[in-house]
Parts: structure tokens; C-alpha cells; sequence
């Protein structure tokens, strides 16, 4: 992948050169589909879950949550069935913290990560 | 994501895949199209480099270079000194995955030390086609662009040299003249970037370490009863520097927890800094001195302003190589510090130490599921050492093991200790715009992996740096294992260590009441 634009809607939504969006604020329901779509996931209502949970905590921290985090607040919501990493990475077989990142429009974790 | 990487045929037949030191025969640039995304201007400034390359970028990359060898002896020398005997030709893990001749340290160097002897050496002013010397092209400098950052600073090479030549120092060079004409990586000097904005390479802000450290303390009161603390900036005896990935990814913040609990069964005083949320220091990967000073200043403000004695670093590999042989030196004297302890300490002979005082309770029980290897990460094994003697650094955390853990088997010779294989991902490669290096650049490790899989029923391996556990949860998945049979070391001890009042101590005295009353009858 090189930098480009995602098209949502007739409209140019620009990203870098690993498909995260450069500015936030572009972010729409539309385009999460468009991302998830070039990743190859069909987005459920459990991929829904994961999104919606990373832009709220996002919104409060300004950084996406430690996968840890992340299970637990799944584990709380939805029992324990599904509170566990195998189900992050079936729902995003690339790491639930970098590919869901990408398609909920936050920058990507960076470091030893 | 498709994966498009170039087969090597040689490299598909069996003995290929299984032999974890196989050799392919050279394919000319088998490699040349595995390129990093190059740093944006905004990242090569902040780290002061040039954000647009100069018009007269050679005359500036040349006068680094000469700058460079003036400073360096040893950069002059390894430059100087190769004979081309090629003992090292074998023994880089990006050659034997890709058979690309530029991956072979002696041809990595060769990239580099074509254009030093046509600038610097009195034959190669004079008859440059004789003695293999080249101008400083553009060609050139993209070529150094995708081989030295093809190269993970390991030092395997070394060990085999009969001169000592370390490829390491010539890579850090290279990207440190690349980086002042403004050719730099986008993953490394992004993340030096934040840590300077933020304090860590993650960008992980205050509220939200503060957050995940109360979140964890649920978790350990819940699991065991007993409230273990990661304190935050808190005045304490000790500082406690870690990379930040402890903070955020698996396996990582599992070895977190194990350190919070051996604090707590020692009675420890200690503490994290957000200020230096980070043991990592990217900049001894790019060869710059002034931002890995800049980075270890920040470890020396928090002790100084935390009141500590002791500073600690967590497990991580090029952290450990950057404390152990910079901090002093380059944000020292650290004689705030008390000279009792070593300045720094690895969190593996802070833990050693306390399970050779005997205090400590373990059931090695709580890990018999696990058949259990250990992979010794580079910058631990061959830039550093642990405990006061040579080789500590392969011991200390060999014995942790062995003391939480009853099932413990090494991979095969040659494949460990001083010559382990990397992880695949060190030195600043572990970015996912180059997967494709660093999934050949793990697969001789991987296959020593499954020999011991085969041999020994292996299931399990630990490591005690960030990168490696990062890099294998990627790769291991091609080889038949799960993301989760990477392992922190502390994750074992954190799962047989027996806190004082916990749950865990309740059953085990119950289980030998039983016992006891079971021999009686």
C-alpha cells in the first residue's frame, strides 16, 4: 500500500502509507466499512462491539487500550465466552489492536507492539 | 492481507526447512525490493536531521562519515581490518532466509566500505576499480536504505569474526548518515518523536498508564487476594523503567505483573515514572548519540526527581544493552544512586537474588502444562551481561526459570546463548511495511523452535525483551504454534509465585494439611 484515499460517500478521505486515516475527525461509519472491507472482514455486530469500545476509550485517553484492557470491557459486556483474546484475533485476524485501530480510525499503536 | 514475498527455491526443499542453520546459495538481489517507509520531514526534524535532502547531500554525507571515523576508532577500524576470509558470510539470519549476498555481513559492510576507501583511502582516490571502490550515488544511497535496514544490529556476525568486526557499529553509521541527509526510517524516528512529546514510544499519556496500572492491580487483588501495587510516580527506593509495551501488549504486561508481584513478596519500595514510561532507546538503532542521550536523560531526571537509590530496567533487550553500557556514560555519573547495587540493575538479578535469599514461596506446579524453551535475545546475549560474571546474562534467567518452571528444554546448539538467532525484528525492524524481512530474517530461529517442538514436545517459549515477544506473537502463527506460546520470563513467575496471605498459599496449605493427613492414616 502506498498513501492514498479511501472513497466514502463521492468524497476523498486521505491515509498513510499503511491505510490509517491522517485526520481523525474524517472518520464516519461509512468509511469504517470501506477500511474493514480492504482488510478483508466483514464488519458483524461484534466487530461493531470492538470499534465502538476503542473510540470511546480513545475519546477519553487519547491512545488505544491495552489489549488487556480491551478483553476486559468485552469479558464484562458480553461474558466470558467471549472476554478473551482467541475471539479478538478470530474477529481481527491481524491483531485486534492495530487492525481494529485502523478500521475504528485511530492512529496505529506504535513501539515494540 | 495477501502476502506477495519472493520464493527462494532452494529454500522450499525439506532439509531448508528444517535444518535452523541452512545455508542457501547467493540469488543476487533476492531482496532489493523489502524497503521500509522512509520518516516524513516532520520526524527527521524534530530528531534534528534535515527534513528535505540537501542540494550538496554528498558532501554532507561524506563529511559525516569522515566525521565518524574520527570518533569512532572502532567504526575506522572494522572499515579498515576485513580481510574477506568470509567466516561471517554464513551467519546472518537475513542471509539464510533470503540468500540475498547483500544480507551477508561482509557484504552488508562492503556497501559502506566501497565508498569509505574511494573518499578516504589512498588507493581508492587513485585506482577505485581496483581495490572495489565506488562513488557516493544516489544509487548508493538508496542501496544503503534497504540493506542496513535489513540488518537487526544483532552481532551474531561478530562472534564468528576472527578480527571482531561488528557489522552492528557500520549499520548504525550508515543510518546515522543516511538520517543527516534526511533519509530516515519513518518506525524509528516516529517513535523517538513521542518519546520526546509523550515519554514513551507507545504515546501512552499519563491517565491512561495511570488507568491501566489500577486496571491491573484489580486483576492481580482479584487472582490472588492481595493487594498488589504498581505505583506511579510515587517517591520510592526504586525506579522501575520498562518498555512501554509492558504497559499495553500480550504477552508483555503479563511479565509486568509478575515484576509488581516479586516487589511486592520482597517488601520493595517502588515505582514507575510517566515521565520515563520508556526503557527503550531507538536512537542507538539510527547510530545517534545525541537523541540516545537525550532519551537516557529522561531515566536520569525521574530517578533524581523520584528520590530513588536503585534504578531498574525491565525486560527488554536494546533497553538493557542502552542502560548498561550508555546510561552512566552518556546521562551519568549516576552517583545519586546507592553504589551498592549495580547502576542499572536487570529486573532477571533483582529476581534471582531474591529467589536465591529463599524467601520466596514457588508452586512450580501452577506451570507443568507448559514444556518450556528459552530464547536468548540478542542485545542481552552478546552486548551485555548480567550478574558479575561472564556469561550471567545466559545463567540468570535460565535459573528463574528452572526455580518456577518443571519442564525446561534448550533449543539446539548453536542456535543459543552467544550464538543465538534473532528474533528476526531487532535493530528497528519491527514494523509491519517490512514483514516480508522479518519472516525470513525469524525463520532460522523458528525451525530451531520446532526441533526442540519435535524433540523435546515443546510448547512454550520465553524471552525477555519487548521486540522479541512482539515479533514472535507474528511469526510463531506460520509455524504451527499460537500467538500466546510466546511467554514474558516473569509471566512464569507471576504464575508459580506464592504471595504472602494469597489465595494461592490458602490452597497450598490445605494441600498439604491433606497430605499430612493422608500419611497419618
Amino acid at each position: 500500500m502506498s498513501a492514498g484515499f479511501y472513497e466514502v460517500n463521492g468524497k476523498q478521505v486521505p491515509h498513510d502509507e499503511e491505510g490509517y486515516i491522517t485526520n481523525l475527525s474524517d472518520w464516519s461509519k461509512e468509511l469504517a466499512e470501506v477500511i474493514a472491507k480492504q482488510e478483508g472482514i466483514d464488519m458483524t455486530e461484534e466487530h461493531w462491539d470492538v470499534v465502538n469500545f476503542l473510540r470511546e476509550y480513545y475519546e477519553e485517553y487519547q491512545i488505544a487500550p491495552a489489549i488487556r484492557v480491551l478483553v476486559k470491557a468485552i469479558k464484562k459486556k458480553f461474558g466470558p465466552e467471549k472476554g478473551n483474546n482467541k475471539y479478538l484475533y478470530e474477529l481481527f485476524p491481524y491483531g485486534p489492536a492495530k487492525q481494529a485501530c485502523k478500521i475504528a480510525g485511530l492512529p496505529k499503536p506504535t513501539g515494540c507492539v | 492481507m495477501a502476502e506477495d514475498y519472493k520464493v527462494i527455491e532452494e529454500l522450499t526443499t525439506e532439509e531448508a526447512q528444517t535444518d535452523p542453520l541452512y545455508v542457501p546459495e547467493p540469488v543476487d538481489g533476492a531482496s532489493e525490493h523489502i524497503r521500509s517507509f522512509p520518516a516524513a520531514a516532520e520526524f527527521e526534524e524534530k530528531l534534528g536531521y534535515p527534513g528535505e535532502r540537501p542540494a550538496n547531500w554528498q558532501e554532507v554525507a561524506l563529511n559525516k562519515m569522515d566525521e565518524l571515523r574520527g570518533k569512532f576508532r572502532s567504526f575506522r577500524l572494522f572499515l579498515d581490518i576485513c580481510v574477506k576470509c568470509g567466516a561471517c558470510t554464513d551467519k546472518c539470519h537475513y542471509y539464510m532466509g533470503t540468500a540475498d549476498p547483500n544480507n551477508m555481513p561482509v557484504g552488508r559492510q562492503d556497501l559502506l566500505r566501497s565508498v569509505y576507501r574511494r573518499y578516504f583511502t589512498l588507493p581508492g582516490k587513485w585506482f577505485p576499480s581496483l581495490v572495489g571502490a565506488r562513488d557516493l550515488t544516489e544509487e548508493v544511497l538508496d542501496e544503503w536504505y534497504t540493506y542496513y535496514f535489513q540488518c537487526s544490529e544483532c552481532r551474531r556476525c561478530s562472534v564468528f569474526c576472527p578480527y571482531g568486526i561488528d557489522t552492528a557499529e557500520i549499520t548504525m553509521a550508515a543510518r546515522e548518515i543516511l538520517d543527516s541527509v534526511g533519509y530516515g526510517m519513518k518506525y524509528t524516528n516516529e517513535i523517538i518523536g513521542k518519546v520526546f512529546d509523550i515519554g514513551n514510544n507507545l504515546g501512552l499519556p499519563k491517565p491512561a498508564l495511570q488507568s491501566t496500572l489500577e486496571d491491573l492491580e484489580e486483576e492481580i487483588e482479584e487472582d490472588t487476594g492481595v493487594p498488589v501495587r504498581l505505583p506511579l510516580d510515587e517517591p520510592a527506593d526504586i525506579l522501575l523503567v520498562t518498555p512501554s509495551a509492558d504497559f499495553f501488549a500480550e504477552p508483555h504486561i503479563d511479565g509486568l505483573i509478575g515484576y509488581a508481584k516479586v516487589f511486592h513478596a520482597t517488601g520493595a519500595k517502588w515505582t514507575l515514572s510517566s515521565y520515563a514510561s520508556e526503557a527503550a532507546n531507538f536512537a542507538m538503532f539510527i547510530g545517534s548519540y545525541e537523541n540516545m542521550r537525550r532519551i537516557a536523560l529522561r531515566i536520569r531526571k525521574a530517578a533524581i526527581d523520584l528520590g530513588v537509590k536503585r534504578i531498574i530496567i525491565g525486560e527488554c533487550g536494546h533497553a538493557w544493552r542502552a542502560a548498561y553500557q550508555f546510561l552512566n556514560t552518556l546521562a551519568g555519573p549516576c552517583d545519586f544512586l546507592d553504589p551498592k547495587y549495580p547502576v542499572p540493575q536487570h529486573i532477571c538479578e533483582y529476581t534471582w537474588d531474591a529467589i536465591q535469599a529463599g524467601k520466596q514461596k514457588f508452586d512450580k506446579s501452577q506451570n507443568d502444562h507448559i514444556k518450556l524453551t528459552y530464547h536468548d535475545s540478542c542485545n542481552v546475549a552478546r552486548a551485555s551481561r548480567m550478574g558479575d560474571y561472564p556469561g550471567g546474562q545466559f545463567d540468570i534467567p535460565r535459573n528463574i526459570i528452572k526455580a518456577v518452571c518443571n519442564n525446561f528444554y534448550e533449543m539446539p546448539e548453536g542456535t543459543t546463548r552467544e550464538a543465538t538467532l534473532c528474533c528476526g525484528g531487532g535493530g528497528g525492524l519491527l514494523t509491519d511495511d517490512i514483514m516480508e524481512i522479518r519472516k525470513k530474517g525469524g525463520s532460522p530461529r523458528m525451525k530451531a523452535l520446532k526441533q526442540a517442538r519435535d524433540e523435546y514436545g515443546v510448547n512454550k517459549m520465553a524471552a525477555i525483551c519487548a521486540i522479541c515477544k512482539s515479533q514472535f506473537t507474528k511469526i510463531m502463527p506460520d509455524h504451527g504454534f499460537a500467538v500466546d506460546d510466546i511467554m514474558s520470563v516473569h509471566q512464569l513467575v507471576s504464575n508459580a509465585i506464592i504471595l504472602p496471605g494469597s489465595e494461592q498459599e490458602k490452597e497450598l496449605m490445605e494441600e498439604q494439611t491433606e497430605e499430612r493427613a493422608d500419611a497419618a492414616e
